[in-house]
């Protein structure tokens, strides 16, 4: 449990990070929370030559709610469960943040750098692809924002360039109407999900006119259920129109088999999990 | 003076006085400890399951700055394999033990082929992957019950079919008969799973050498020091025992694992004695997972008989015993004489036989886990005894009652070749349990939920276990193998300002015997609790113990104490005659006062006495001086706790995901010490057990590759995967000794496992299952309802 020899900066602004992102290029990793980055080291399965500890960019920190919710992206998980604002404008974040891991996990673990990560089996991904989150970065060549839902591109691989970094993931407030729920099956060692849903749902007159759902745990990729969300589209929200939308979730995506839990299985579970996701979600808009 | 009676302390919930030290960082565990000019060990392990090793290239490890040496196996010939000190009794055991490091060969995943020596830990952690190591692999085998089909891998050519040995016990005619006639017969693949015992604290050693007087220190995490001396001295390297000192630190925790003499003690002894300086080892906790022992691993076909009515009149077991790649130290004495001999749990089976193959396999070494063999044999017969009362329609809690062992057939033989259980009185655990849990409203009530789609389970889990193992000519090599004697001994010295000092063999290491053997002096000498010391874990300064393991500290250890403080009380009651100038005959020795009988206003205190036996100055003649006494017990039995656990779960049928609504817990171990101490073993046996039940698994693939090597992948359970625990208990003193303790240290882990096994089998009776293998994960729970 001894890491190879690496090299450390601890930055005290972006600007300075990415100097030296570009300077070390892939030899470096950026060190958030080092909840998933550490471990790894010390398992010798990843031995990064530098390490980047981005723990001093005080900008990249905290909660700012206005006219939409802008979360830096070193805010802890221990921040966002516990905030006070956020529970009323977006409950759905504090409520999956809580599933994370456990207590010394939500102190150190960082939104930035889960959704950096891309963890298969995280929970913050699912989340806001359901939330249609934008993700703020910062590169060599200026700030960009990309939408979740083209953010996660691979196992393990995101949109992020190798020198990018990001800042801030911003999603809006949800209002009367709205409802939003993450529903977890947590792994009894890691508290990673093996399977976990997000669903978003806005009611127009009764009826569905937006819904989202997204998997996460199951898969090699954290994934928007587009079959599951059409058949949701103009429904009612009663069981019976859940319980038939949430039958074709999963269907087209790839899923993963391990110890834990088989493919089949997993393929099973994301289907009841996506049901009740949405659920929560549309009972929680209905208010 | 003081004429008050003094209030006793045993008995009574006092706070473990060990743990301000522990919880406050102020313990000293081994990796706390740092020797001038000490060298860090970090090891080559092998990443086949058995292969051949062709060849060890360590140059450019030996080139990087900061390296001292590299070893290999075939540095250490000049000592021998790791001793095996428990073969099973009365057989022929093909025995094959592990080197300090693999020579020729490597038979499982992580044993160690090189170490290197460093500055500091994290030159020599570098340097071990430079070390370069060919193999040529070798077909591998993982399961013990394949190990023996032709055809199959070998891994010792004295070990034909991978066979350790063959071992039986009971009546195989008088089986086979009761099963020819029975009226119903039951029979259950059951697979007890391999686990892990992670203790908190991994295991290394430091060994320091002195070259002027030839003597080595050992520091080691060991729940038994003084067997690691004799081991390591008589065995490993044939010097006189006198030349090693073993010192067990502060130990984060054993469940087993670290009674065990490792290689590590061993290549550290032999590193500090070649280079003259201090050599430390400390494994990751993927080096214990791969490499240090593992618990369970029984692959076993169990048959039970009986009549239409109730009544049982048959066992019939056969086991695969799954041992690893070599032998560890008691490894063959787990599945035979602590499985075996106590299979038939707390019922009258008038016929019962079991036979166990050892088997090796390219896995690691197996060997005592929390409980060891006895939580196999009570999860098989409470299993079965479930699966008996479904088969003929019974209450599983009457099918219990009407075959329990009875009050008055104590001392009881069961029939297997255990010692006579010594006392016991099951029904009232049972009644007890049974009335906490609601018991007569709960089918109604499960009838209820099922109805409205929620589906309860009820399991009923009665056990009986084996404590304070000895005596030794019944455990020892005449009978049952153990290479050994299992005494236990103690010195209680009174010292002249009256503070009494204890030393023992036993050595806690979370069982809080400080506090309980506190009590216990306290008590019986009539001095205040806080001038009682416990002093351990250090063979220079100790009496020889065998350790602290199979709930025998309080039994064995603490009984030894008593002897010590009855000879100090005689001593003293000799001394008090002088002093008052009475016979002897006439002193009263009570509440820490001598006096003569009807004069307790002219009494002498315990201090005052130890004062005149230190000074000296006036003693009866041919008296020594001092107040310093030392007793070696060898109980004449094992003591024999027992209890009842209930569990009710919630299956989640949509997902097979299992909830624990409630615990309880009615143990008897006899009279308690400290019960505050006792639920809190009971407490933590109990998450152990249920933790088999629903998650723990050492998954190896068909390569031998541990899947389940690290805590994101192999479950332990946390505070939050624990239930409520109800406890409440019952007392039948034991006749065995004069504490009338019977120990508590494995009591719920022996308990527990069926207990929530049963439980979700019953809730999922409607869907037509009758047994399940462990852990109940969901997925498997899910496809036995679902049929997948």
């Amino acid at each position: 449990m001894i890491p190879s020899i690496f090299a450390y900066f601890a930055p005290t602004s972006v600007a300075e990070a990415i100097g030296l992102l570009t300077q070390y290029g892939d030899e470096a990793k950026v060190l958030a929370g080092g909840h998933s980055l550490l471990p790894a080291m010390k398992l010798r399965l990843a031995a990064p030559g530098v390490l980047i500890d981005i723990n001093k960019i005080a900008e990249l920190r905290g909660v700012v709610i206005n006219g939409q919710i802008n979360i830096g992206a070193l805010t802890t998980w221990h921040t966002i469960e516990h905030h006070v604002g956020l529970k009323g404008v977006c409950g759905v974040l504090p409520e999956a943040v809580a599933q994370i891991g456990d207590i010394q996990v939500r102190n150190r673990g960082t939104l930035g750098g889960a959704l950096a990560h891309a963890d298969p089996s995280a929970d913050a991904t699912a989340v806001v692809l359901a939330l249609d989150a934008q993700i703020r970065t910062h590169g060599p060549n200026g700030e960009r924002t990309i939408a979740a839902s083209d953010f996660f591109t691979d196992m393990l691989s995101t949109a992020l360039e190798p020198s990018e970094l990001i800042t801030a993931v911003i999603c809006h407030k949800l209002g009367a109407g709205e409802g939003a729920a993450y529903v977890k099956f947590p792994h009894p060692a890691s508290r990673y999900a093996i399977v976990g849903a997000a669903a978003y749902v806005k009611l127009s007159d009764g009826k569905i006119s937006t819904c989202r759902v997204a998997v996460t745990g199951a898969g090699p990729v954290p994934t928007r259920q587009g079959d599951t969300e059409q058949a949701m589209l103009g429904s009612d929200g009663s069981a019976e129109a859940v319980a038939k939308a949430a039958k074709v979730s999963g269907a087209t995506m790839d899923i993963l088999g391990d110890i834990h839990a088989s493919e089949d299985y997993r393929r099973a579970m994301v289907k009841v999990y996506t049901k009740r996701a949405l659920t929560t979600a549309i009972a929680r808009a209905r208010g | 003076m003081t004429t008050e009676i003094k209030e006793r302390i045993v008995g009574r919930s006092i706070k473990r006085r060990e743990d301000p030290k522990l919880i406050t960082g102020k313990g000293s565990y081994i990796d706390d400890i740092k020797l001038a000019g000490m060298l860090h060990v970090a090891l080559v392990r092998s990443p086949y399951a058995h292969a051949t090793i062709t060849s060890i290239d360590a140059r450019a490890a030996l080139a990087m700055p900061g390296v001292v040496a590299v070893f290999t196996g075939a540095d250490m010939l000049d000592i021998n394999p790791l001793p095996c000190a428990w073969a099973a009794g009365r057989v022929k055991n093909n025995v094959n033990t592990p080197r300090a490091l693999a020579v020729g060969t490597v038979r499982h995943v992580g044993e160690a082929v090189a170490m290197v020596l460093a500055e500091d830990r994290y030159i020599a952690r570098d340097a071990a992957d430079l070390v370069e190591v060919e193999y040529d692999a070798l077909p591998v085998v993982v399961d013990a019950k394949k190990a023996t089909e032709p055809g199959a891998p070998q891994l010792h050519e004295n070990a034909p079919q991978n066979i350790v040995m063959e071992w039986d016990c009971g009546d195989k005619a008088k089986a086979d008969a009761a099963f020819a006639s029975a009226e119903v017969t039951v029979a259950e693949p059951i697979i007890n799973q391999r686990l892990i015992p992670t203790p908190m604290e991994t295991r290394g050693a430091i060994t320091r050498y002195d070259e002027a007087t030839g003597e080595f220190t050992v520091w080691m995490t060991s729940q038994a020091p003084h067997v690691m001396r004799l081991l390591l001295t008589a065995f490993v390297f044939g010097i006189p025992e006198t030349k090693l000192r073993c010192i067990s630190p502060n130990v984060g925790g054993g469940f087993g694992q670290k009674i065990f003499c490792y290689n590590d003690m061993a290549f550290t002894m032999w590193a500090a004695r070649k280079l003259g300086r201090p050599v430390k080892f400390v494994e990751d906790r993927s080096e214990n997972y791969k490499a240090s022992t593992h618990g369970r691993d029984h692959i076993t076909d169990a048959e039970l008989a009986g009549t239409k009515d109730g009544r049982i009149t048959g066992l019939r077991v056969k086991t695969y015993a799954n041992l690893g790649g070599y032998l560890s130290t008691i490894a063959p004495g787990i599945p035979t004489t602590l499985y075996g001999r106590i299979l038939s749990g707390v019922y009258k089976i008038p016929a019962a036989y079991c036979h166990v193959t050892g088997v090796y396999t390219n896995t690691a070494m197996v060997d005592a886990y929390r409980g060891a063999g006895r939580p196999e044999a009570s999860y098989l017969i409470e299993r079965m005894i479930d699966r008996y009362a479904g088969e003929i329609g019974m209450d599983p809690a009457e099918v219990r009652r009407k075959n329990f062992i009875q009050p008055e057939d104590f001392p009881y033989d069961n029939g297997l070749g255990m010692l006579p259980y010594d006392s016991g009185n099951y029904e009232p655990a049972l009644d007890k349990a049974l009335a906490m849990a609601g018991y007569a409203d709960f089918r109604t009530a499960q009838a209820e939920a099922r109805q409205n789609g929620t589906y309860l389970g009820l399991g009923i889990s009665s056990y009986v276990e084996v404590c304070g193992v000895a005596p030794s000519a019944w455990v020892g090599l005449a009978g049952e193998g153990w290479g050994a004697g299992l005494f236990e001994s103690a010195n209680v010295r009174v010292h002249l300002t009256g503070k009494v000092a204890v030393t023992t063999g036993s050595l806690p290491h979370g069982q809080g015997l400080e506090t309980t053997f506190a009590q216990v002096v306290a008590d019986e000498l009539g001095v205040p609790y806080d001038d009682v010391e416990i002093q351990w874990g250090d063979t220079q300064g100790t009496p020889f113990g065998y350790g602290t393991y199979g709930s025998r500290s309080l039994t064995v250890g603490g009984t030894a104490i008593k002897k010590s403080l009855d000879k100090i009380k005689e001593k003293a009651k000799k001394l008090a005659a002088h002093m008052l100038e009475a016979n002897e005959a006439d002193i009263v020795f009570e509440d820490g006062k001598a006096y003569v009988k009807g004069s307790p206003d002219k009494a002498k205190t315990i201090g005052e006495i130890a004062l005149q036996a230190s000074l000296a100055y006036s003693l009866p003649a041919g008296m020594e001086p001092f107040l310093d006494e030392t007793s070696y017990y060898d109980p004449p039995n094992c003591t024999f706790p027992f209890g009842t656990h209930i569990s009710i779960v919630e299956v989640d049928i949509e997902t097979g995901r299992i909830a624990l609504k409630r615990y309880i817990a009615v143990d008897d171990c006899g009279n308690q010490i400290n019960p505050l101490i006792v639920q809190g073993q009971i407490h933590g046996g109990i998450v152990q057990g249920l933790a088999q039940a629903l998650y723990e698994r050492a998954v190896y693939d068909e390569d031998g590759q541990l899947l389940s090597g690290t805590l994101m992948d192999y479950a332990i359970p946390t505070a939050e995967m624990a239930p409520h625990i109800e406890t409440a208990h019952t007392v039948t003193p034991s006749p065995v000794n004069p504490l009338g303790v019977k120990g508590a240290g494995e009591a719920g882990t022996i308990a527990s496992a069926q207990c929530v096994m049963n439980a979700v089998i019953d809730a999922l009776a409607p869907f037509g299952v009758k047994h399940m293998q462990m852990p109940a994960t969901p997925e498997r729970v899910w496809k036995a309802i679902h049929g997948a």
